[in-house]
């Protein structure tokens, strides 16, 4: 049947024909297409990866800024700490001193109220010893009659005189 | 509104273009069959339409033909021989060249006449027919088609370097694509690039040719990737490139196919080398077979119109609302056959390629 038998000259003419073809797309279209294809899908490619890096860095860059702040944090709240903690003891220490003055004074003057109660104490037993040689001086001039009157009268002088 | 107007004025469009269409064959065949017999002779009409031809048909029949006259060239004994196939305008018309003296015969074959008007079968046998047919000028009208698309797809990249793709190159470019990453890559494996330009210029000589066989008229209408010349060239390439290719490792394959016992390779083996040249054997006959088959339907349906024409006016009137309608379905399925054959095609092909490069799998080493 001819439909299924291959006609010479049309072989020839398919051969030369699509070798021509195939030669001249292969150089002058495929080459460049598939070049510029492959080229655009590697930029394409490329500038995902330079996002995709960008926006690591980025996301680096904030997490150090936040380290950053968060440590800044840190040291605003130690120094706080550390000034609190140096007042509290500047405080303190001025109380103690302030009590330890008081407390020196307060000794101080129970010495001297010491002092002046045993020179008072001492003038008292002077005073009392004159006392009773003046009563015993009164004592002795009244003659010396009945125990029980005399004491009464011991007594009477004891009452007026001022001890004092 | 315009939307509605627009798709009206397609259907009038179409309508005109199937009764043009119909017309055609219609005006074709009852001369014809006036002078020679009382019958339409559908057979003879399809295969003189799916056949090469000496010139290029554009309507008419008889001394009412119109077409294209092409040049014939012959390589006879005594050398070449170039004249115009005008020459041969009547079926009976001899034209006598340098050499000899020349006629066609009914299967449109350039036969030697002798002194007495009688055909020199010795002759005719040593005539080798280079002619520029109605396929080999299709052939190269498509050439030049694919050549001016492409060509100006590849300027275009170089002019928008950098940016979007526009127009034509827009519309190829996803389909080149598609032929990269889901035929040549998936099918081949790294080293698909060597490939691509063969399957890029077969996927698109054969959608090319399909879709301008399907045009009735003069630039399209040849039966070009529907011609077993054209299909075994390409098949024949393809088997070229894959053996040119074929590493160790498939030549082992073929011969001896790793992790088989030795009496099964008795039957294996044949087989395997049989395989080697069925492929593309059968690429051959796929694609011939195909797009042949989808003119054939397309004429057979318009053929119906004038078999019952002939026996009733009427009848063939109404057998032509469904023929026509049967055959704008039947044409938008070969718009698809047309893309699936030439995907076809190239997917077999770089599947062959793919195998001819196949490195051995470490599993069947160890069988080994």
């Amino acid at each position: 049947m001819e439909l299924v038998k291959p006609a010479i000259g049309l072989v020839f003419w398919m051969v030369i024909t699509f070798g021509a073809l195939f030669f001249i797309l292969a150089k002058f279209a495929w080459k460049p297409i598939l070049g510029m294809l492959s080229e655009r899908e590697k930029t394409i490619a490329d500038s995902l990866a330079e996002a995709q890096k960008a926006r690591a860095e980025m996301a680096a860059l904030t997490s150090k800024n936040q380290d950053l702040l968060n440590q800044a944090k840190e040291e605003r709240n130690k120094i706080l700490h550390e000034a609190k903690e140096a007042a509290d003891k500047l405080k303190n220490e001025m109380l103690a001193k302030a009590q330890q003055e008081v407390e020196a004074k307060i000794q101080t003057a129970f010495r001297e109220i010491d002092i002046q109660k045993k020179a008072a104490i001492t003038e008292v037993k002077n005073s009392v010893g004159l006392l009773a040689l003046d009563i015993a001086e009164k004592v002795i001039r009244k003659d010396l009659k009945g125990n029980a009157e005399q004491l009464e009268y011991v007594n009477k002088l004891a009452k007026e005189s001022n001890l004092n | 509104m315009t939307t509605a107007i627009k798709m009206n004025l397609k259907y009038a469009l179409t309508a005109i273009f199937l009764a043009v269409f119909a017309i055609f064959t219609a005006s074709a065949s009852p001369q014809d069959t006036a002078k020679k017999s009382d019958k339409f002779d559908a057979g003879k009409l399809i295969i003189e339409h799916i056949s090469d031809s000496h010139e290029w048909h554009v309507t008419g029949e008889g001394e009412n033909t119109i077409a294209l006259p092409l040049p014939v060239i012959l390589y006879t004994d005594k050398g070449l021989e170039f004249f115009c196939s005008c020459n041969f305008k009547h079926d009976e018309a001899t034209y006598q060249g340098k050499n000899y003296s020349y006629k066609l015969n009914e299967k449109n074959q350039v036969e030697v006449v002798g002194a007495n008007n009688e055909v020199d079968e010795a002759a005719t046998a040593k005539v080798i027919d280079f002619s520029i047919t109605k396929n080999v000028a299709s052939l190269f009208f498509s050439a030049a088609l694919l050549l001016i698309i492409f060509l100006s797809v590849a300027g275009s990249y170089k002019k928008n370097a950098g940016k979007a793709p526009s127009g034509l190159q827009g519309f190829f470019e996803p389909i080149i694509i598609f032929i990269r990453d889901d035929i040549a890559k998936q099918s081949i494996g790294p080293k698909y690039e060597r490939f691509m330009p063969y399957l890029l210029t077969v996927f698109f000589f054969i959608w090319f040719g399909n879709l301008l066989g399907m045009i009735p008229l003069l630039p399209g209408g040849a039966n070009l990737t529907g011609n077993i010349a054209v299909t075994a060239v390409l098949a024949v390439l393809t088997f070229i490139i894959t053996t040119i290719n074929a590493n160790k490792n498939y030549w082992h394959h073929v011969i001896a196919m790793p992790g088989v016992p030795k009496p099964v390779l008795l039957i294996l083996t044949p087989i395997e080398i049989m395989g080697v040249f069925l492929r593309p054997f059968v690429l051959m006959i796929r694609l011939f077979a195909n797009i042949t088959a989808g003119h054939i339907i397309a004429l057979s349906f318009f053929c119906l119109i004038f078999i019952f024409g002939e026996m009733n006016k009427g009848l063939g009137l109404g057998i032509g609302v469904f023929a026509v309608a049967f055959n704008v379905f039947m044409g938008l399925l070969e718009l698809l056959v047309a893309l699936i054959q030439a995907y076809v095609f190239t997917l077999l092909s770089a599947i062959y390629f793919g195998a001819a490069l196949e490195e051995p799998h470490h599993h069947d080493e160890s069988i080994v």
